[in-house]
Parts: C-alpha cells; sequence; structure tokens
C-alpha cells in the first residue's frame, strides 16, 4: 500500500528554486533512497514533507490524506516523523529530557511518555549510561543515536532521515545503520536522505536520484547500484546533460 | 552614613529589586525562547497598573484597604497582563516570525509607543499621576530606628513565590523542558510535534502575568501610576537580566534584587537624582566586563 506520494512537487526559496516536479513514493514499510549531490534539493523535500516548507505547487498525499493544510507538529502526530540534518537535538537538554519532549504535544498522559522513554532506552542501550546527561556532552555518534532515538519516540510511520552518516566514525556509521534497519524490519518505512551512496543502494529497496531539483533516475537499488548515471548524477560530470533535461521541463 | 540606615537602604533595595526582578524574569524568558528584547515588556506593567487602577477603584470604599478585593484584583491584573501580552505576540510578533531581530526591536518599540499613547489617550486614565485608590496601612514593625511595613514584607513574599513558580515551570515540568527546547530550537521542537506556537504563548502569558503581579504591588506601594511608568522600570528590568544573564530564569531574579539593592544604597549615598545612573552604570559594567551576565555560562539553557 502506498504510504506516501509526491506528486509534481516544487518549492522555492524566494526566487531560489529547491525542486522542481518532483513525484515519488514510498510503500508502507518500505526503505527508500534519495540520493543525489550536495544542494541537489534532497533536504528541500523533506523539508516539504515536515511542513517546514511551503511548496509551490504539486501536492503531497501521506495515508490517503492531503497534507498541505496540516501543521508541521500535526503531522508529527500522523506518523511522519523527521531525523534532520546535523542532528538538531537540544544541547541544553538532558538525553532524557530529548527523548520525554518529543511527542510531549500529543498530550499523552505522563505514563505513558515515561514508558515509551523505557522503551526506547532499551532498544538503544548506547543511551542507556548518558539518560542525565546533557546531550550536547555526548559525541557526534551518539548524538545521532539520540536523533533517531528521539523520533521513534514520536511513534513514527514514515521516518525520514536526513544524512545519518555525516561526520561519524565509520564503526558508528554502520553502527546507526544496523539501528535503521531494524526500525525498517520492524515495519516502520524509511525515506533516506544519504550522500553515502554504497551505504544508502546497501539499505534501500528503491531509490530516487535528484539532480538540480528533479529526479533524473529512479529504480530498484539492485538496479541503480551499477548504473553510471548514478555516479555522473553526483559528480556532475554530465551536467550539460542535466542542463539540458532542466530546461527541457523548465516552469514557464 | 549609619548602619542601620544602610540595612534599611538594603531592605528598601530588595523591595525595589523584587519588582524588577518580577518583570525582569518576564524579559528574560521572552528574550530565550525568541532573541527578542521586548521593550514593550514595560508597558504590559503600566497597564496592567491602570487595569488594576480601575478595578480596584471600582469597588472600594474610602481608602481603606480591603485585603480580600487587592487579592483577587491583584489575579485579575496578572491575568490582564498576561492576556496583553499574548495579544501583542499573536498580532505583532508571530506574523514577523521571519523578520530580522532588528525589525522584531524596533515593532518592540512600536507597541510600546502604542501602549502608551492608547493609555494617553483614554479619558480617565490620561497624563495625570493618579492617586491609587487603596493605601495600604503602615503597620510593621520597627528595627533599630527603621520602621518596615507588612505591606513590604508581602510583596517582598509574594514575589519571591512567584519568580520561585516561574523557575519551577521552566526547570521542572514538560512545559518548561518545551519551552527550553523551543530557545534551543525551534524548528527542530516543531519536528518533535510541539506546538511552538504555543509554547510562545505560554512564555508570554507568564511574563504578563509577572509584569501584573508587578504592576498592582508597585501601584500599591508608591500609590501612584502614570502612562510613562513603565518605561523606565521597562529599562531597569532589562538591565536586571542582562545583570543575571539574559535568557535565565534565576539570573533576572538575582539580577533583579541585585539591581534593587544597589539603586537604593547608591540614592541612599549620593541621592534620588543618581539612581537611573546606578542602573545603567551597572549595565554598562555587566556588558564590558561579563556580557554573559552572572549566571549566564549556561549557554543554551536560555528561557
Amino acid at each position: 500500500m502506498t504510504l506516501l506520494q509526491l506528486n509534481e512537487l516544487t518549492v522555492y526559496y524566494g526566487p531560489v528554486r529547491g525542486i522542481a516536479g518532483v513525484s515519488l513514493e514510498v510503500e508502507e514499510g518500505e526503505v527508500v533512497a534519495l540520493l543525489g549531490a550536495n544542494g541537489a534539493g534532497k533536504s528541500t523535500v523533506l523539508k516539504a514533507l515536515s511542513g517546514l516548507v511551503r511548496p509551490l505547487s504539486g501536492t503531497i498525499s501521506y495515508d490517503g490524506r492531503d497534507l498541505r493544510s496540516i501543521r508541521a507538529h500535526d503531522r508529527v502526530r500522523l506518523g511522519l516523523v523527521q531525523v534532520p540534518e546535523g542532528r538538531r537535538i537540544f544541547p541544553a537538554l538532558t538525553v532524557e529530557e530529548n527523548l520525554e519532549l518529543a511527542g510531549f504535544g500529543f498530550g499523552d498522559p505522563r505514563a505513558k511518555r515515561r514508558s515509551r522513554v523505557e522503551e526506547v532506552l532499551e532498544r538503544f542501550p548506547l543511551l542507556q549510561p548518558h539518560v542525565g546527561k546533557l546531550a550536547g556532552m555526548l559525541s557526534g555518534g551518539e548524538q545521532q543515536i539520540l536523533a533517531i532515538g528521539r523520533a521513534m519516540m514520536a511513534g513514527p510511520r514514515l521516518l525520514m532521515v536526513d544524512e545519518p552518516s555525516l561526520g561519524l566514525a565509520p564503526q558508528m556509521v554502520e553502527y546507526v545503520y544496523e539501528l535503521l534497519e531494524g526500525i525498517a524490519r520492524q515495519g516502520t518505512a524509511v525515506l533516506l536522505v544519504e550522500q553515502n551512496v554504497t551505504l544508502a543502494f546497501e539499505i534501500s529497496r528503491r531509490a530516487y536520484v535528484l539532480q538540480q531539483g528533479r529526479v533524473v533516475l529512479s529504480g530498484a537499488s539492485a538496479d541503480l547500484e551499477d548504473d553510471p548515471r548514478v555516479v555522473a548524477a553526483y559528480l556532475g560530470t554530465d551536467r550539460g546533460d542535466g542542463d539540458r533535461l532542466a530546461s527541457e521541463t523548465a516552469d514557464p | 552614613m549609619s548602619l542601620e540606615l544602610v540595612v534599611s537602604d538594603i531592605v528598601a533595595g530588595l523591595f525595589l529589586g523584587a519588582s524588577f526582578a518580577l518583570i525582569a524574569v518576564g524579559y528574560s524568558m521572552v528574550y530565550g525562547i525568541l532573541r527578542l528584547i521586548n521593550f514593550a515588556h514595560g508597558d504590559f506593567y503600566m497597564v496592567a497598573a491602570f487595569i488594576s487602577y480601575t478595578i480596584l477603584g471600582a469597588v472600594t470604599v474610602g481608602t481603606k484597604v480591603d485585603w480580600g478585593n487587592v487579592v483577587w484584583v491583584g489575579v485579575v491584573t496578572m491575568l490582564a497582563g498576561g492576556v496583553l501580552a499574548v495579544a501583542v505576540a499573536k498580532l505583532v510578533y508571530s506574523p514577523m516570525r521571519r523578520a530580522a531581530t532588528l525589525s522584531l526591536m524596533i515593532a518592540a518599540l512600536g507597541v510600546s509607543q502604542i501602549l502608551e499613547n492608547g493609555v494617553l489617550n483614554i479619558p480617565s486614565w490620561g497624563s495625570n499621576y493618579l492617586p491609587f485608590p487603596v493605601t495600604p496601612p503602615s503597620a510593621g514593625f520597627t528595627v533599630a530606628t527603621v520602621h518596615y511595613t507588612w505591606t513590604q514584607v508581602g510583596i517582598i513574599g509574594i514575589a519571591v513565590v512567584l519568580m520561585g513558580g516561574a523557575y519551577w515551570i521552566v526547570n521542572h515540568t514538560m512545559v518548561g523542558t518545551a519551552m527550553r527546547a523551543v530557545a534551543q530550537d525551534r524548528t527542530a521542537a516543531m519536528l518533535m510535534g510541539i506546538k511552538t506556537d504555543r509554547i510562545i504563548s505560554i512564555v508570554f502569558f507568564i511574563g504578563g502575568g509577572l509584569a501584573g503581579a508587578a504592576a498592582i504591588m508597585m501601584s500599591l506601594y508608591y500609590g501612584e501610576i502614570n502612562y510613562l511608568m513603565g518605561f523606565s522600570i521597562g529599562l531597569q528590568a532589562f538591565t536586571a537580566a542582562v545583570l543575571g544573564g539574559i535568557g535565565n530564569v534565576a539570573g533576572a531574579a538575582l539580577g533583579g534584587l541585585l539591581l534593587g539593592v544597589l539603586e537604593s544604597v547608591g540614592t541612599g549615598i549620593f541621592g534620588a537624582q543618581w539612581a537611573l545612573l546606578f542602573a545603567f552604570g551597572a549595565l554598562v559594567l555587566t556588558l564590558w566586563l561579563r556580557p554573559r551576565g552572572l549566571l549566564g555560562e549556561r549557554v543554551g539553557q536560555r528561557v
């Protein structure tokens, strides 16, 4: 069943184009990678999904619902949860406060929130020794795990993860990806933005490649893995082609 | 100068400082969450004073204090201060959420002018000093030839309780945790499902409420009100907030009390015309020697 469907989504930041006519789908429980070089528009897609930027045109349908009129904090409640780029944990709150806060807006009783904190801590044992520490004191990897744990507190049906491997030691990257795989195995759909193509193909079933705000390639990860055009999209070696692609369908 | 006089100046300073502190806490909380120096904050205090003046005037017979009346009017005044602050936040600051900090600050100055001139133009309020409808009794106790009234003691006590309450909310409740989260990273808070607008409104409500409490206390004590009464006290409260470490509730309270004592002792020695010099001298010295303020070391703990 289709959980998320973007149709011809276009986002501008003032006069600057973020994405143009992006269409993509995520099935229930599916892991989908969103690839592309810096500035290709990957994070913009996630921001539009989370309601942080308002699309100029196009539609977002999530669980059969039109998201346009739903505000950012309410989207979280619907299970559309983002782990933002750069982790964005609250550095001057404790690890425990970071966790408990996520989903505080749902109006659940405290006991229920507490038991969810316990569940997340059980699932992310690396956080356990740090519960009382300020989150800002954690290592980068631990902060990334906290950011994922915090998102899990909100009970996602679709977890959007923006560059989870950025700036982490290789071992930590592996650990984080194992966590994400575990989350996906339990039925949570994952929309992964990642610059590390190898990692992304490893974990995802399907992938979309963005270039200059447009989807230039999409398909099963297994097929794309060996497709030279993926590398080209990253390195911009066929920039001429990309430009042509862009101008062919440019907005009037 | 005798020791008793110094002690009495210090006590008077704590009393003055309690009002600075109440206003400074609101200043500081709003700054913490929006990075906005809300120059209209002192005018919330002023408008609240006029509201308490009008209600209390309507229900008071003679000038004898009816404490029951004072208490409920005090609560109403706090609510009015809170509602006014939220209204300003919703009507003026919220639509400007993407504007530069400087634009917000100028908007705050505009709100301040609107409130002051609004009150000035209300016929029964106007520009004169209005005598507050009740005068607290002078009963109290005397220590070493200096007389202290129970009203003074009560006011300091209530101020401490209210500030303690604000501190407790910010640091020991989930709403307070949400305030601190919004202060640190509003977008991330939104992504965690926090209704950030509501949290900001709560901060304004508490800040306005504390200003309302200060308004009725100070009006009761000084016995008169005026449409410009919020201007100077607002600047002093701002100074107190910076002195204590702006964005920090405990710092604002401490800064307020310190500033009150400093002004009171200073004017005791040099004369009342020097009061503001002490306040702004303290501001300059703080910005020079310890810009983050006395308790400002926990950067990021703002609100």
